[in-house]
């Protein structure tokens, strides 16, 4: 049995995807976290030894393109499904200034 | 008490691709926000990242360049973070395989030495949009950055101090450029720093670590040297009030750098960010570079500017500010060594370099290369200058000409009148003129007083150019006056 969620681990979670989760929600999403996690728990049985780690399920390498512009879509193909929008920006809820890289 | 800093470099390099890294949205800087992307980088569901041939190969010259090992495989990574700037809450990256390793990278020293600082590893990634929120309740976001291919470049933390790191950064700079990987602008924002500064105190036989800083997103030379600086300063201080600000205790923290206050700033929160979880991505396969492309890239690589430089020094004697000049870009430096084979003098070539090509490619924010004048008509100047068919100082007429229309440098000369008298006779009647007409230099020429009859004769000659409209050669009109006085003196 993998060690049960606990309710700061789902919290911490939902934070870092900046979802916000009602005490219930916190309960249900911690029982099926443990549950995933049951799972993959299940798939470390699988004797590895000697496996090379995969990389990609495909058994190809070296997708590449040339560096030849194609046409964007357009400002307002971009902005679209766009909830909120301040042409020709999205607009979004203020955030504070983070690291982003 | 011993002080010796400990400072890391960071480096975000934009690549000078055409289109993003993993689409075909062209790059633009200043272009109408959102007017260039796709549904790949707007991070819409269903789509499929491609990846870009030239990014990969930038980025593997790159590698060569710093010395590294190139990957012969590499694959790509999901770094998960939540902000609006990357619609996706991922940015593809390289997490365990990047595509170079282990490099080492030659820095000039002011003595004119170098010094190697290590390279831990350079990946590529894509670039995330704009946030602007400045004098607004909201913020507006703009993608047109996103997917931007940026070679990270990490280097071990071997840097000595400010001014080190400031050269690493200004020599980086000049190698990127040199490749033409990246166009390096600062401006732009093509080329961000963030340090990483602590400080090993030695006091009463006890090492003391202080806390490491990551200085955020500095995107000038000026900014990381100010800033390096600050914090071996401030972390001195810190430590001497408490001396359990150590890293031990403290950690790794996180600064800002506030270019007006010339100060950095502690930013508070930062612990999760680096909860990244990364994982393979599945819509993009690995890499594999194979012993023929890395010949090829490694072809085109070279010689590198500092190894160059050294060359040109040791081999034609230039001096650090000639090599300024003909090493500032890759094709002038190029243009110079294919030409110095068929010009016999290194020195007047040089001088021609410096002075005259320099001068009129300033004059036309060019580099000299960029002047377009073919290597041939390059040559055939410094020549005619070598043999005196031109003055030193008529060579600048025939160079803009050679800018403007091109053609023989010959040609340009001799329909300008610039070529030098030398047939004696012709000589003579200008130097007997220069003579009638200044009786009073030819009698201080004659003078007992060594300070009038040593300036007389310059003087003669400067009026014989003048008769001749700069046409006579100035070395033999000096033997020619020289010669009448010694007549008149008998
Ligand atoms: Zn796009």
């Amino acid at each position: 049995m993998p060690a049960p969620i606990d309710e700061s681990q789902v919290r911490h979670i939902a934070h870092l995807a900046r979802i916000k989760l009602t005490d219930a929600e916190v309960a249900a999403f911690g029982a099926q976290f443990a549950n995933i996690l049951k799972h993959f728990e299940t798939l470390s049985e699988v004797n590895t030894d000697g496996v090379e780690p995969t990389a990609h399920p495909l058994p190809i390498t070296n997708v590449l393109r040339d560096d030849e512009p194609v046409e964007p879509i357009g400002v307002e193909a971009a902005l679209a499904n766009a909830p909120a929008r301040e042409t020709p920006y999205f607009k979004v809820p203020k955030v504070l200034d983070q690291e982003t890289a | 008490m011993q002080i010796k800093p400990i400072i890391g470099l960071e480096i975000h390099v934009q690549l000078a691709t055409r289109t993003k890294m993993f689409c075909a949205c062209p790059l633009e800087f200043a272009a109408e926000p959102n007017s260039r992307t796709c549904p790949v980088c707007l991070g819409m569901p269903g789509t499929l990242p491609v990846m870009n041939r030239t990014a990969l190969e930038y980025s593997i010259k790159a590698g060569i360049a710093l010395g590294g090992r190139i990957a012969r495989f590499s694959k790509w990574d999901r770094k998960s973070y939540y902000y609006p700037d990357m619609p996706k809450n991922y940015q593809i990256s390289q997490y365990d395989l990047p595509i170079c390793s282990e490099g080492s990278f030659e820095i000039p020293k002011p003595d004119g030495s170098t010094r190697p600082v290590g390279i831990i590893r350079a990946h590529l990634e894509e670039d995330a949009g704009k946030n602007l929120h400045e004098g607004l309740d909201h913020t507006r976001v703009d993608l047109n950055r996103a997917g931007t291919p940026l070679l990270e470049i990490v280097t071990k933390p071997d840097i000595q101090d400010a001014d080190e790191a400031y050269s690493f950064c200004v020599e980086l700079q000049r190698l990127v450029q040199w490749l033409g990987i990246s166009e390096a602008n600062m401006q732009k924002g093509q080329m961000r720093f963030e340090p990483n500064v602590n400080v090993a105190i030695t006091d009463g036989g006890v090492e003391y670590r202080t806390p490491i800083s990551e200085v955020k997103n500095l995107n000038s030379f000026r900014s990381v040297r100010l800033a390096i600086a600050y914090e071996i300063n401030r972390q001195v201080e810190a430590w001497k009030a408490d001396h359990d600000y150590t890293l031990a205790k403290k950690g790794k923290m996180n600064f800002g750098w506030n270019d007006a206050k010339e100060a950095t700033e502690f930013q508070r929160g930062k612990e999760e960010s680096h909860d990244y979880r990364y994982f393979p991505d599945p819509d993009l396969v690995p890499v594999t570079v194979d012993d023929a492309t890395l010949a090829r890239l490694g072809a085109e690589v070279g010689e590198l500017p500092l190894a160059r430089q050294r060359r040109f020094i040791d081999t034609y004697g230039m001096t650090a500010k000639d090599c300024e000049v003909i090493l500032a870009d890759r094709a002038t430096s190029e243009l110079y060594d294919d030409a110095i084979a068929q010009v016999a003098d290194a020195k007047l070539l040089t001088k021609q370099f410096v002075g005259i090509w320099n001068h009129l490619a300033s004059a036309r924010q060019s580099t000299i290369a960029g002047l377009g004048v073919p290597q041939v008509s390059v040559v055939e100047l410094a020549k005619i200058v070598a043999d005196g068919t031109i003055s030193a100082s008529a060579a600048m007429q025939v160079a803009e000409k050679l800018c403007e229309k091109g053609g023989s440098a010959l040609e340009i000369a001799q329909s300008a009148g610039l070529i030098q008298e030398r047939d004696e006779s012709a000589m003579q009647a200008w130097i007997d003129q220069a003579f009638t007409e200044n009786p009073q230099a030819v009698a201080d020429a004659l003078s007992d007083n060594p300070k009038k009859s040593k300036a007389a004769p310059g003087f003669l000659r400067g009026q014989v150019m003048k008769i001749s409209q700069g046409k006579a050669d100035p070395k033999l009109t000096g033997e020619l006056i020289e010669k009448k006085i010694l007549s008149l003196k008998c």
